[in-house]
């Protein structure tokens, strides 16, 4: 009985506590419904559409794993797998590698610091489309291209870019780069800055050269912006679509499928030809290739301290 | 009081007649085309004028997920009522549920086969039309005025003359880059068509069977149509593949001599101001022999409209297909008008622009597509096999057959 009257939990007899977290459930109960309805459903539903014919318009029917064995069949998709890898290979690090040389000296920086720093981010909040458009103009034969037009002022051979089954994928790949390099120039500057300035100065006073800061304080200190803009730059990578889609509108991931990513193809299988067990099944592989991937480098730049 | 009670009355009087003369609304679906949206905007004005208890609701959506709305939509049970339809998707918007057959008391079968032109029976199925065209397109060959007679050239009226007059047209500056085309290469946009149903016959083949279910330009004839093809940019040198992107685009930049482009091109091609240009029919071959490409959007009618709603949509699909309909869509698209009376007026015939297509509407061949963006990229890929990775004429063509059967034959599964 007093033990009773003593401790008076509140009501219902909960801790203070445990009524906090109950409220915080309570508000985050919403964007969970919200995210299992919009994207965990569909998701587990993708996983069931790949087994089957469905094209729409008629019922879906189960037919196993032939749509995974046409895929596997099938040698587009072998070349876009090819293709969708080379984005990622050829895209991360160099976007990485010229992001950082960037930010690292944009740091070093007082100098209109602000206005290049708008200057390189430009790009990234520019429509994909418009984008795209420019760069097919710049990437024309001479002498309407740009670039053509300069190398042939300079007696260099024209290069066929977008025309060309090899130059095609580079050639779109450059942009994508340059497009989203502001943003991780952005991200690069915030890590840098988050660096305590006295390390460089005690290394400093301990008579460290700046290639030795760089290496020894900058890069692992880092550690964390880079694997943050590994990862989600290889997601970006592993999903490239707008810059293809609009920079070979007339023949899409074309010519002859040479800069076709998967995205691309998924979606070409499922809002063109409709056939959206197909799609699914690519939906899955893309997937998993994503989820291997974040997974992979997640472990190899995990924290080994 | 009483002056109240009489506004009540009369208000309540007029909602009860509204009602009783079943004001109905129905949807009109179509992609987004900025004459196409104002001629409808017209059409559906005056419609409603002389059936004031209908109102139509037009809605748009962007060319590139057009289908995708309407199969989408279909599934939610909001399918609109009336839409517009290429008619190379018939096929699959019929198997798919998503039209219905027009009743043959409001559109007998005799009657439109008498009034339009032969095309529309693509939109017929086990002899039930499904859907009319309020316009048809076909293709013709634009010109720069300005370039040909600097070029001291007149417009080509057959294949030869079409090469000399690009030869004649053409520009290269100093390193041979091509600053002017004799004529456009955009495979991409009506060229496919001009290699399939023009050229290929020109050169004594036909590229499908009658009834379209057999490819079968995979043979001499279709060799040579599509080495006279690319042998404008790999042998003449008068064009290049690709130039300024689009055929339509290097014309209107006044870069391009010659380009062939259909009746929808016409309205964007009104606006160039920096040079003049005018249209002849496409060239005939030696023999004199011409073909033509003729394609429309036809209007059908929803599977799922039922009871007031179908009688409102009969009506107006009545209404989209009449001749009053097609002089508008005309005057403010540019399409031909799809009932021959209506087209072949004395004064179309007379008209410099109109006369070329509607001649050439005369010995058109209509493709019957089953997947429209899937044959035509059979296509694109053969040219760019052959252009860009020197793959020899005719294993192109039997790779692109064998490319294009598959399609036809899975359709029909």
């Amino acid at each position: 009985m007093t033990a009773e009257t003593h401790e008076q939990p509140g009501r219902r007899g909960l801790t203070l506590a445990r009524r906090q977290a109950l409220w915080a459930w309570a508000f985050l109960a919403l964007p969970v419904v919200f995210y299992v309805l919009i994207r965990f459903y569909p998701t587990a539903q993708a996983f069931w559409l790949s087994l089957t014919d469905w094209d729409l318009m008629s019922k879906p029917e189960f037919i196993g794993l032939e749509n995974y064995r046409q895929m596997l069949a099938d040698p587009v998709f072998w070349k876009v797998f090819k293709n969708t890898f080379l984005y990622l290979i050829i895209g991360t690090p160099l976007s990485l590698l010229m992001s950082f040389a960037i930010a690292y000296y944009l740091d070093k920086t007082r100098f209109l610091h602000g206005f290049l720093r708008a200057l390189y981010f430009v790009p990234y909040i520019t429509t994909a489309a418009a984008m795209a458009w420019v760069w097919r103009w710049f990437y024309q034969p001479a002498p309407t291209g740009l670039i053509n037009d300069l190398l042939g002022s300079f007696g260099f051979a024209q290069i066929p870019f977008l025309k060309s089954t090899t130059w095609a994928l580079p050639s779109i790949l450059v942009t994508a780069i340059w497009a989203g390099l502001g943003f991780q120039i952005i991200i690069f500057l915030a890590g840098l800055r988050a660096i305590p300035t006295t390390y460089y100065e005690a290394a400093r006073i301990d008579g460290l050269g700046e290639g030795a800061i760089l290496r020894r304080i900058t890069l692992p200190l880092l550690k964390p912006t880079m694997v943050f803009l590994v990862v989600f730059s290889s997601i970006g990578f592993l999903r490239i679509f707008d810059q293809v889609y609009n920079m070979t509108s007339n023949d899409p991931g074309g010519p002859l499928n040479s800069t076709k990513p998967l995205v691309l193809m998924i979606y070409q299988t499922a809002f063109s030809s409709y056939d959206m067990g197909y799609a699914a099944a690519q939906t899955v592989v893309l997937f998993t290739i994503l989820l291997i991937v974040s997974l992979l480098q997640l472990w190899v730049m995990r924290d080994r301290a | 009081m009483t002056y109240r009670m009489i506004a009540a009355a009369a208000l309540a009087g007029s909602t009860i007649f509204a009602s009783q003369a079943g004001a109905v609304e129905i949807e009109y679906w179509q992609y987004v085309y900025d004459t196409r949206v104002k001629a409808m905007d017209q059409l559906i004005a005056s419609f409603q004028e002389a059936n004031p208890d209908i109102t139509v609701k037009q809605v748009t959506f962007p060319y590139a997920d057009y289908q995708t709305r309407i199969v989408a939509a279909n599934m939610a049970g909001q399918a609109p009522d009336v839409m517009q339809l290429f008619y190379g998707w018939a096929d699959k918007f019929i198997e798919g549920g998503l039209i219905q057959p027009l009743p043959e008391e409001a559109f007998p079968t005799a009657e439109i086969e008498a009034e339009f032109f032969p095309i529309v029976s693509a939109m017929q199925r086990d002899g039930k039309y499904y859907g009319l065209p309020t316009a048809v397109r076909s293709l013709a060959l634009f010109y720069n005025k300005k370039l040909l007679d600097e070029a001291g050239v007149a417009p080509p009226t057959n294949l030869d003359e079409l090469v000399a007059v690009a030869k004649a047209t053409a520009k290269a500056d100093a390193g041979g880059n091509l600053e002017t085309v004799g004529i456009t290469m955009d495979p991409a946009g009506q060229d496919h068509h001009w290699w399939r149903e023009v050229l290929d016959r020109q050169m004594g083949g036909a590229p499908y069977n009658e009834d379209y279910t057999q490819v079968t330009y995979a043979d001499e004839a279709g060799a040579n149509a599509l080495g006279f093809y690319l042998g404008l940019a790999r042998d003449e040198k008068v064009t290049q593949l690709g130039f300024m992107d689009e055929g339509q685009a290097a014309f209107k930049a006044g870069r391009a001599a010659l380009t062939i482009d259909g009746t929808f091109r016409l309205g964007s091609f009104g606006e160039i101001t920096d040079f003049e240009w005018a249209v002849t029919e496409l060239p005939a071959n030696a023999a004199g022999e011409r073909s033509n490409y003729a394609s429309y959007f036809a209007n059908a009618i929803g599977a799922k409209t039922e009871g007031e709603e179908l009688e409102a949509s009969i009506k107006f699909l009545q209404y989209v297909s009449s001749p009053e309909a097609m002089k508008i869509w005309l005057e403010v698209v540019g399409e031909l008008p799809a009932r021959r009376s209506a087209a072949l007026t004395d004064e179309n015939l007379a008209n410099p622009i109109y006369a070329p297509f509607l001649k050439g509407l005369e010995y058109a061949h209509t493709t019957r597509f089953v997947d429209e963006a899937g044959q035509r990229q059979v296509a694109i890929d053969m040219i760019n096999r052959v252009m860009l990775e020197d793959q020899p004429i005719p294993d192109a063509l039997a790779e692109a057959a064998a490319a294009e059967q598959k399609i036809i034959d899975d359709a029909a599964k």
